[in-house]
């Protein structure tokens, strides 16, 4: 994809000119408690405290937040991989804990921080295997359980999704950093999910494949429908890429918005505790973030 | 990056792209590779009829096996000495050692996967010793003269084998994914103590059924009754049945527990099921041939350098060439320095020992 057309597009998309409403919400969130719980200590604080929001269907929300403000706790919450002790989470409308594991993954898929993998599947096999929740109902030959000639199809479509049919028939303990996150989103996009939730998906990536995963994840946006919520510590590219921000802090929601809502300085010095600038991005016009820099002294 | 058509576009098109670079498993790879492996193992089981304290000729052999098949009486004298020793001994023998092989090597797989690591084996985590202090107690309590001793020794030698997958399992629980070295060291705090437990119990035995104990638990191949060969086929096929179900799940299990939760796996309750049934199988084969060692290691190691990762072929390769494996191993065993025999299990330790190290020393990286 060239890079111009999409900044274009990007750009006319800002996310103030989006109108989610009238469209139903993927998530539902109702004053959501959850905290880690071990005999050790009953009584530990809160990692997600009193949370309420909605994820509005077929929109990309970015969450933010210091280092422990709770994102990853909050992605796994939704992912139902862990259960909120108190409170109340919908997807799609139906309660999220009555659902089964099976029932989320069809509609849900993650996309984790940690990609590692120890034996040494093939890139497609590993993409194969996000049709598995689709398949795991032939109980007779779900030993074996082949897939089919659908699979297979969009197994191939979400690795051309993702850049890497050439990779198919490596080992995925042999891949680059980048080149295995790429084969875990397009797992995740095997699933053909409604929703996909991604921890830092462009942690380990160089410039153009962050790029090329953002857009990508905004035209999946644009053309399936896909709602996408994206914990990452990129305040720039939660800026440029997300409708809306969730700022976390201490495992509380400090604001939740537009760019240009959440992405304010004051707001940003009081959660991230420095000091940092921001200005207009010159060709999206969406707020940019930038460090202070050291003091350049004895120049001019 | 290339611009991706529609799905419907894409469902109309042929997918032949990543089969044609056999980059994924398919039907035809996976008949092929288990045919392979298959008629290799029936060949090498012929070899082994005809090794021996005396070897017998392959025309013998085969004459022999049609007869029975065909139910035919043989002839001559000379024949039947050996028909008699072909049938009653070594075939037998030979069976329980393909058997054998199988189970461990599958089960081998299945804690690998289930553990994250290429070095699980039911013999270094320490279940093969639990399951023989389970059927050493059977022992004691005087099972294995009854006519109990083809059904309750293996239901004891389960017993055991599932107190120390237990063990393992709650420290897994406790620390997450147990780390390689964790993992290690609670085997060997395991065996150590189930070792010492099985000393006891044969310090306490009579002499004679002390050294039938000792032998036993270095890993024996003896020439079993068909009774109890059935028995043992009873036993594995259930629990070798039950596991091969999971081989898709093992797959998914294989990428690590939350991502297993995110393709729709209740982890917990694949966890339970699997580790009863590795214990099931550990518990039958241990119990009727004692500790033989790494092959559950060595075997889907060697197996999976070659086929790749994919547990729906892996575990059926793996039986395979494990019990292939094994009878080799055992007719060794009992030719080398015919006609004293050496336990199985020592010539299992000097050619898996070895791998273990190089693997533990110059395969860090894939140990994580």
């Amino acid at each position: 994809m060239s890079g111009t057309s999409q900044h274009q597009a990007i750009g006319m998309m800002s996310s103030d000119s989006i109108p989610l409403l009238g469209r139903g919400s993927a998530y539902d969130v109702e004053s959501v408690r959850f905290r880690y719980q071990s005999n050790e200590s009953p009584a530990a604080r809160w990692i997600l405290d009193n949370i309420s929001f909605h994820v509005q269907e077929g929109e990309v929300l970015g969450v933010v937040g210091p280092n422990g403000s709770g994102k990853t706790s909050l992605l796994k919450v939704l992912a139902r991989l862990m259960t909120p002790q108190q409170g109340h989470i919908t997807l799609f409308g139906q309660d999220l804990s009555a659902k089964t594991q099976r029932e989320v993954a069809c509609l849900v898929g993650v996309v984790p921080q940690d990609t590692q993998m120890l034996f040494p599947f093939t890139v497609a096999e590993s993409v194969l295997m996000g049709r598995f929740p689709h398949r795991a109902r032939d109980r007779w030959i779900g030993g074996f359980g082949w897939e089919n000639r659908e699979d297979l199809a969009i197994a191939e479509q979400a690795m051309m999704t993702m850049d890497i049919v050439h990779l198919a028939h490596r080992s995925v303990p042999d891949l680059s950093g980048g080149e295995r996150q790429r084969t875990v989103i397009a797992r995740a996009l095997a699933q053909t999910p409604k929703v996909l939730l991604l921890d830092e998906p462009t942690a380990f990536l160089d410039l153009q494949h962050q790029v090329e995963i953002c857009s990508v994840l905004r035209r999946l946006r644009d053309e399936g429908g896909l709602t996408v919520v994206l914990v990452s510590h990129d305040l720039n590219l939660v800026s440029q890429y997300c409708d809306r921000i969730l700022l976390l802090d201490r495992g509380q929601i400090v604001r939740l918005g537009g760019p240009g809502e959440v992405i304010e300085p004051e707001v940003l010095e009081s959660v991230y505790r420095c000091r940092v600038l921001v200005d207009r991005h010159p060709s999206t016009g969406l707020p940019r973030i930038t460090l202070p820099g050291r003091q350049l002294s004895g120049e001019n | 990056m290339v611009q991706p058509e529609s799905y419907a576009e894409v469902l109309s098109h042929q997918p032949g792209r990543m089969v044609s670079q056999g980059s994924i498993l398919t039907n035809s790879r996976w008949m092929a590779t288990l045919g392979v492996l298959s008629l290799t193992a029936v060949v090498v089981g012929l070899i082994c009829l005809h090794f021996g304290a005396q070897p017998i000729a392959y025309g013998e052999v085969l004459q022999a096996l049609f007869d029975t098949v065909s139910l035919k009486d043989s002839t001559d004298e000379t024949s039947d000495i050996a028909k008699t020793i072909l049938l009653q001994v070594r075939l037998p023998r030979i069976l329980l050692g393909f058997l054998v092989g199988c189970s461990l090597a599958s089960v081998g797989v299945a804690l690998q996967a289930l553990l994250r690591n290429p070095l699980a084996d039911p013999y270094v985590l320490g279940v093969s010793s639990g399951a023989a202090l389970g059927a050493a107690v059977g022992i004691l309590f005087g099972v294995g003269t009854t006519f109990l001793a083809e059904t309750a020794l293996p239901a004891c030698g389960f017993a055991g084998g599932l107190l120390a997958l237990v063990v393992i399992y709650r420290m897994a629980a406790t620390y997450g994914q147990l780390p390689i070295h964790s993992l290690l060291l609670t085997g060997v705090i395991l065996n150590a103590i189930f070792s010492a437990l099985i000393m006891f119990i044969t310090s306490i035995l009579e002499p004679n059924r002390s050294y039938g104990m000792m032998a036993w638990l270095m890993g024996t191949l003896t020439a079993p009754t068909y009774g109890s060969l059935v028995a043992l086929i009873i036993y594995l096929s259930i629990g070798l049945f039950l596991l091969f179900r999971h081989m898709r799940v093992l797959n998914i299990l294989a990428l690590g527990e939350e991502s297993a939760r995110t393709l729709g796996i209740d982890t917990e309750q694949a966890k339970r099921s699997l580790f009863v049934l590795t214990a099931l199988v550990t518990g039958a084969v241990v119990s009727v041939s004692g500790m033989i060692g790494f092959i559950g290691m060595v075997v889907p190691h060697a197996v999976r350098l070659v086929i790749g990762a994919d547990h729906r072929l892996l575990l059926p390769a793996s039986a395979l060439v494990g019990g292939t494996f094994l009878m080799s191993a055992d007719t060794v065993a009992r030719t080398l320095i015919a006609p004293t025999e050496i336990p199985v299990g020592i010539i299992t330790a000097l050619a898996g020992g070895p791998f273990f190290v190089y693997l533990l020393l110059w395969r860090k990286d894939r140990l994580a």
